[in-house]
This record gives structure tokens, sequence and C-alpha cells, in this order.
């Protein structure tokens, strides 16, 4: 009966055609390994979040008057809301773990390179998407950390020549953070941000499938078929891919959940204290901190202080943040190395990677601090912020030249 | 070298986490949400004194009552003021108006206080008050300069006063000096206010009794649906070569 | 390269690994359906109402509000009631046979706990309007001759007895509904409470 169901619907869709084409026999490279658990993670964490915000919605109330009550009325009154709410907000930072990590990924084996550059420019796209959909998110609670926070970000726009206030009260629809904006805010997170999303992780996979998943050799497996033409490398995705992405979800749930149950706020990182108390226009908090997956970028804003450039500070710390995403973009012709992968690149791409990584982390720790304090050694905080900002711009902006140099190993015919 | 990056990742957040803490001095007290004598005592304070000119407009009282073992009819006898039901929320019968012109400023709603201030904020808060002709109240507080909250359990605490030394134009406090002493002891005192906090954290989120008991039972499971889900994937994967 | 494949060890776990899952996943979801319940402010919101009928005199109507919806309190006179055991022929439910509409201890002739107190839910059964009080006996009530007093719903001309039955030939399909209710003490009644729990 399933059989004569099934071929009735495959006459009139192509159902079984996509299945075999993207899973049965989608054949992928046989040697991931941790580093790819996270696209499929992310793409779950997504799913969950559209889940959980939808049952949200049912009770929230996108009104200033309102809003702050509404999200302990969800946590209070309404049967299993905490649990809803914690996987929600616990949810937001765990899908940029996830993104981050897929991007490191990227940048480690050369997923950004030919012919995947298209791939990795949705995905830039998806992660802009991602930090503006955690924005306007960020504002509906209506907590004081919401709502300052909000202040600040908009009133960048303030700082662009000539159109700049204007543009700022047209984000708002009013002078300041008002109820106006809490309602447009919410329209951009529940329904604008997620149909956007979803249409570009739909076309980033798309995009994959149709040349062909990398692999941490960084070498094409297409390149060696058999006598049927299946890729010697290479493996169906199902069963043995959706079979190994179900023991990460299970392990990735477990992580995700211990801090739903356990550690909701984790001290601050993933609920800001200051956003238990409702918004209020006459108290500011003692710091304005984006939650921890926008800092990096934050510390870049911050790290801009000289007075003397022409249009100010506050001018050319926006470009500065501005043009550290834009770079991402730019990043599969600015790596002119021979190889893909890390593991057959000289040791200057290796150390600029790392160097990276770290100084990412670093900036995202100095975008939670007070810049003219010492936390580090030696230098203010704002001092290596602009250290950072520095590193952070030549990784790409260096890259041509480094990449060119570095003395490659030779990449393997066969995966290892 | 890649784990080495991540170890790094892993570390910063505790390491950050210091930075995110501020630097008042603050008593730690000792939060237990399984004491539910504590907590019951807690809400009997609270809803005595608190109530008086604070909200704690998230909660109602019936939900207090069902989660720390009140009877419906204590709760009516003892615990419900100025409300008719006990579904209704708990809301001070203290007019905006009124609180405006009486200390200058509304009482702030104190349901999440223990979750934006923290548990060793309000005990350390609780205990720092001490007489001060200076100001309109006759009261002033260590932790909260110029607050404008009396001290609402001077008859419990007692009257002190409080011994400032002047160093290199700071005002720096030494000492307390005792006053009419209070109907408890400093060590009855503190019990009190531990109780209090302790109720003021059960407030601050109720579903903090359920959780971590829910999510052990959680981690029990995910752990076997890992062995289950790694066995499986490992039993495929003998094809793979 | 080509192992045995042990196809019974694999349709074991798969099918293990499948069902532990979609309990795990079924488990996830429950608090999600549970959140569409009513949610406590919708339960504090339809909450028993407490009424004093201390004041309410014989032929007296009052009105209060649960869970939305208008309840009528009445207490009928001994006129009223007497009236009542005649109507069997013109109504269509005289004995309270669509038991939805009340709980057992007003399936009677009265409908009601105490014979002279009427407690009912002043919504038509109809589409829902809230029909008219027409006390008035006989031409007076503009309802005919033989009007022996009741309820007229002004939507589509529905009427019921002072025990809340539904006529004949009306659209109206059934009686007015009687909510739980239960006594405190002689002078107050609980809407929204059965008899049994009242006194449990």
């Amino acid at each position: 009966m399933m059989q004569s169901l099934l071929h009735w619907i495959d006459e009139r869709f192509p159902l079984t055609k996509v299945w075999q084409e993207h899973m049965a026999q989608y054949y992928a490279p046989k040697n991931f390994n941790f580093w790819y658990y996270f696209g499929s993670l992310a793409l779950l964490v997504l799913v969950l979040q559209i889940v959980t915000g939808i049952l949200l919605t049912m009770h929230y109330k996108p009104d200033s008057t309102l809003a702050f009550a509404s999200v302990e009325y969800i946590m209070r009154d309404v049967p299993g809301g905490w649990f809803i709410r914690y996987l929600h907000s616990v949810g937001s930072s765990m899908f940029f773990v996830t993104v981050y990590l897929h991007m490191f990924r990227g940048l480690m084996y050369g997923s950004h390179r030919e012919p995947r550059e298209l791939i990795w420019l949705i995905g830039v796209v998806i992660y802009v998407a991602l930090m503006a959909e955690a924005f306007f998110g960020y504002l509906l609670p209506w907590g004081n950390m919401s709502y300052w926070g909000a202040q600040v970000i908009v009133s960048l726009f303030g700082a662009i020549p000539g159109i700049g206030e204007a543009l700022a009260e047209w984000v708002r629809g009013d002078f300041v953070i008002s109820d106006a904006t809490l309602n447009r805010f919410f329209a951009f997170h529940v329904i604008l941000l997620p149909l956007l999303l979803a249409a570009l992780v739909y076309l980033h996979i798309v995009a994959l499938h149709k040349v062909g998943s990398n692999n941490p050799d960084g070498i094409e497996i297409k390149k060696n078929k058999d006598k049927d033409g299946k890729p010697l490398d290479g493996i169906p995705f199902h069963p043995y891919y959706t079979v190994k992405d179900v023991f990460g979800v299970a392990v990735f749930m477990m992580v995700y959940l211990a801090i739903v149950f356990f550690v909701p706020e984790l001290d601050g990182w993933f609920l800001e204290k200051d956003n238990f108390q409702p918004a209020d226009i006459l108290q500011t908090p003692p710091e304005i901190v984006p939650l921890w997956y926008l800092t990096p970028y934050y510390s870049i804003l911050r790290a801009v202080t000289f007075e003397w450039l022409p249009g100010g500070a506050k001018l050319w710390g926006v470009m500065a943040m501005g043009f550290a995403i834009v770079l991402l973009f730019f990043l599969p012709w600015l790596d002119r190395s021979k190889v893909r992968s890390i593991r057959y690149r000289g040791w200057m791409y290796k150390t600029m990677l790392i160097l990276f990584a770290v100084n990412f982390v670093m900036l995202g720790y100095l975008g939670t601090v007070n810049p003219g304090h010492v936390d580090l050694i030696w230098f203010k905080n704002v001092t290596w912020a602009q250290i950072g900002l520095v590193v952070y711009f030549a990784f790409f902006l260096l890259m041509p030249i480094y990449t060119k140099l570095d003395r490659n190993k030779p990449e393997p015919d066969r995966v290892r | 070298m890649r784990k080495l990056l991540i170890v790094i990742a892993l570390l910063a957040p505790p390491a950050l986490a210091q930075a995110s803490s501020n630097n008042e001095n603050l008593d730690s007290v000792h939060i237990d949400l399984a004491d539910r004598l504590s907590l019951q005592k807690g809400a009997n304070t609270f809803v005595n004194y608190c109530l008086s000119c604070h909200n704690a407009a998230y909660m109602r009282y019936e939900r207090m009552a069902s989660d720390l073992g009140i009877s419906e009819q204590l709760l009516k006898d003892n615990l419900m003021f100025a409300a008719d039901k006990p579904g209704e929320l708990m809301v001070t019968t203290m007019a905006p108006t009124d609180a405006k012109q009486w200390f200058g400023v509304v009482p702030p709603d104190l349901s999440l206080t223990a979750r934006s201030r923290g548990p060793d904020w309000i005990y350390t808060y609780l205990r720092s008050f001490y007489h001060d002709e200076s100001t309109p109240t006759g009261w002033n507080n260590l932790l909260f300069p110029s607050v404008a909250m009396p001290h609402v359990l001077h008859q419990w605490q007692g009257t002190r006063t409080a011994h400032f030394e002047e160093v290199d134009g700071n005002k720096h406090f030494e000492s307390f000096v005792a006053g009419v002493p209070g109907q408890m002891t400093e060590s009855e005192y503190n019990s009190t206010i531990r109780d209090l906090t302790n109720f003021m954290v059960y407030l601050a989120e109720p579903a903090k009794l359920v959780r971590y008991r829910i999510g052990f039972w959680v981690m029990i499971f995910m752990v076997v649906f890992i062995v289950l889900s790694y066995t499986l994937k490992k039993e495929y994967w003998r094809d793979v070569h | 390269m080509t192992q045995h494949v042990n196809k019974r060890r694999r349709r074991l776990l798969t099918t293990l690994t499948t069902g532990v899952g979609l309990v795990g996943t079924g488990t996830l979801a429950a608090p999600f359906v549970a959140s569409m319940q009513p949610s406590a402010r919708a339960r504090a919101a339809g909450a028993p109402v407490e009424v004093d009928i201390s004041k309410l005199l014989p032929g007296q109507m009052l009105t209060v509000e649960w869970r939305g919806k208008p309840v009528w309190i009445l207490r009928r006179s001994e006129r009223m009631l007497q009236g009542l055991a005649e109507l069997a022929g013109k109504l269509a439910d005289p004995d309270s046979e669509v038991l939805a509409q009340q709980p057992s201890y007003a399936k009677n002739p009265y409908r009601s706990i105490q014979p002279e107190l009427l407690v009912v839910l002043g919504v038509c059964t109809h589409l829902g309007c809230a029909p008219s009080r027409k006390f008035e006996i006989g031409a007076a009530s503009g309802l005919g001759d033989d009007w022996v007093g009741g309820f007229f719903c002004p939507c589509h001309g529905s009427t019921f007895d002072l025990a809340g039955r539904v006529y004949k030939g009306v659209p109206a399909p059934t009686n007015l509904p009687v909510p739980p209710y239960s006594f405190l003490s002689d002078s107050r009644i609980l809407i929204g409470v059965d008899q049994e729990e009242a006194s449990a």
C-alpha cells in the first residue's frame, strides 16, 4: 500500500528523486571529522528556534507597556513556559556557537575556495542575517539592557554623514527607541528574518549539493570515480551521515539541555542581569554590552577612538565594524594558496589562522569590558582592542601575500 | 594545535566571568531552595513587611502557596495581602502617586531583584541600614547610600549609627555604633534575612524548584541515547574503510 | 571490504535508537503542547465566583460574570415554581434528558439544587445571544396570553421557561446550561465549583 502511495506521489512530485539525489545517492567524502557536525547542528538549532519562537509568540506581547510582564507571564503562568523560554534564549547562543565553529571549519579546510565561493558568500549573508535576527530579538524582552543596547546600536546610524539622523529615525519609527521600534523589531524578528534565513539556508544547501562537499584534506573526491561513476572516497549521505549526525545531535542536545536545565543564565553570558530590570529611560546600565556573539564586532567599533579623523571617531568606528564584516565576502579571492586544507598549508597560514582565532576571542572579551580599564596585561583594554582590530584586518588584507609566499605540502590524491 | 584553540576558547568564559562581577564587598548568603521552612518564613516576612510598599506583580498567591506547601486556608488567613482570590497577583496597596510623594521614588517591583542584583546583594543590603539624621527618613544604607527606603525591620535589628573616618578626603566606613537594641539577636536577624533572601530567590524564578530535578533525569536519558546512537553509528560505519 | 552485514543487528539497533529517540522527542515536545493549555492567568480569571444572595427577594434576579459569561441567579416565587410542572407538553426537553446541559444535581423539575434558586447561564443555546427576561404573565409580556413567565431571546425568537428549559418549535435546540455551583452557606453561592468538590 505504501509502495503504491509512493508511486502516486512520484508521478506528481519528485519525492523519490529528491531523496535519492540529496540523501541516498548524494556522495559525501568519507573522511568527515568532528568539525563537520556543525552544519547539521546549526540547521537543528534553526528549527528549534522557529518552533520555540512560534510558541513564545502565542503569549508574548509586543507592546512597550506589556512586553516585560509578558515574558514573566511565560516564565511563571504558562505551563512549561520557562522551558520554552530558556530553549529559545540558550538556543540563540547555541546558534552562534555552531555557526562560528562551522565557519572556522571552512577557514581550516578551504571550504570557501573554488568551486565553493558561492556557498561561502551565501553563508556570510546568513551570518549577517543571523546577527540582525539576534539584535532585533534582543529588544523584545524590553529589559534595561535590551533598551539601551538597541539605543546605542541604532544611534550608530546617526554617524552616517547627511542622512544619518533621518535614517536612524526611520529605523526607530520615533525619535528614541520606543513602542514603535519594539513593534517593528518584532515583525522583523518573527517574520522577515526567519523567512530570509530559511530561504538562505535552502540556497546554501542547494549550492553545496551542486558542487559536492569539501573535506578535511581539501581534495576533490569527484576526481577519482569507480566504474559506476561514484567517487572512490565518497559514501552515500544516507545512511552513513544521517546515522552519524544523529549521534552528533545526541551529544549536542545533551550540552544544550544541560545549560537549559542547570545554568540557563550562564552567569550573565546568555541572559544578562541588567535585563531582569524593565527598560528605564532614566537609568542607563553601568556597562552597555551586547551578548557575547556580537562582542568581537562591538570591540572593533569601540576601538576607533581617533577624533582627528574626518567625520569623527564614531563614523570611522562604524565603518571599521562594517568593513570587518564585508571583508568576509572577499575571502575566496584573498586566499591565493594552491592548496585548500590547513593540513597541507605552510606555517604562515597556520600561524595567521590561529592568531586570527585567538584574536577574535580576545576581541570578544574586550567587547564586554570597560575600554578604559586594564583587564589584560600592560595596556588598557582599548589599546588591546586596537591591536585586535589590526590583527583582524591583517588576516584578510595580507592574505594574498602570505598565502602566495607560503610553502605548502603536496596534496594527496586520495583522502587520508 | 586545533585542540589548543578549543581549550583556549573554552577557558575564556570562566576567566571572563570575573570581569562581569562588580567590585562591591558583599556578604555571601547560603541559598537552599529545598529548605521549605526557610522559604515559608521568608514568605511570611515578605508578605507582611515588603508588600506594604513593593509589588511582586509577576507572582500569584496561589502559586506561592502550592510551591511552598502552604494550604489554601493558611494562605488566606496569613499570607493574602489585600487580595480576595488566591489566583490574584501579589501587588501592593500603596498607590504609585502616593509613593512618589512620600519617598520621591516608586518602590521597585521585587519579583526579579534576586536575579538582577543577586542574593548576596539583597542579604547585604537588608543588613546594612543605619540611623542617619541627615536623610529624609532618618535612615541610610552602606550598600546603597542615600536610599529612599527606611529601615522597615529596625525593630528586629535594632538601631545603630555608622562611624566614618576621613581618609585622603574620602569618607571610609569604620564601624557601627550600637544604639537601641532590636527584638532579635544579630544571629536571629541574620537568619531571618537569610530566609527572606532565600524566598526572594524562589520568587525570582519559581521554576528553579523543578528544573534541577528534571534536568538530572534528562541527562540520564541523554547518556542512554548517546550510547545507543553511537553504537548504531559504529555498526553502520563498519562498512566504510 | 565486503564484510558480512549483520542485518538483524542493524535493524534492531535502528529500531531501538529510533524508538528511544521518539520517546525523547515526544518528551521534549510535551511542554510545547502543554503551553497551549489555559495558563495560570486564564485559570485565575476563570476562577469560581462567590455570590451573596442574602438580599435577593422572591421574583428578583441578579447577574454575575463567570468565565466571561453572564450567570443568572433567580429566586423564584411560589407562583413561578407552580407554573413549571404544567408546561411539559410545550417544552422540547422537559426532563433535562440532554445531560450535557446541567450537572447531575440539576437534573430535576426545578433544574437546581434548591427549588427556589435558579442558577443558569444567560447564553441562548442557538447562537449565543443574551436572552432578555420576560417575567410578566400573559399578554402584557407581548408573548401571548398563555405566557407564564421566562426568557425571550431577541436574536431569533427562542423562548425558555423559568427553569431555563427551551420551548418546542424555536431555533434553540437545548435547555439553558446550568453551570457547576454549590452552596457555601444559606446566603452564599460559589459559581464554578460542584457541590461535591465544595464540601470536600
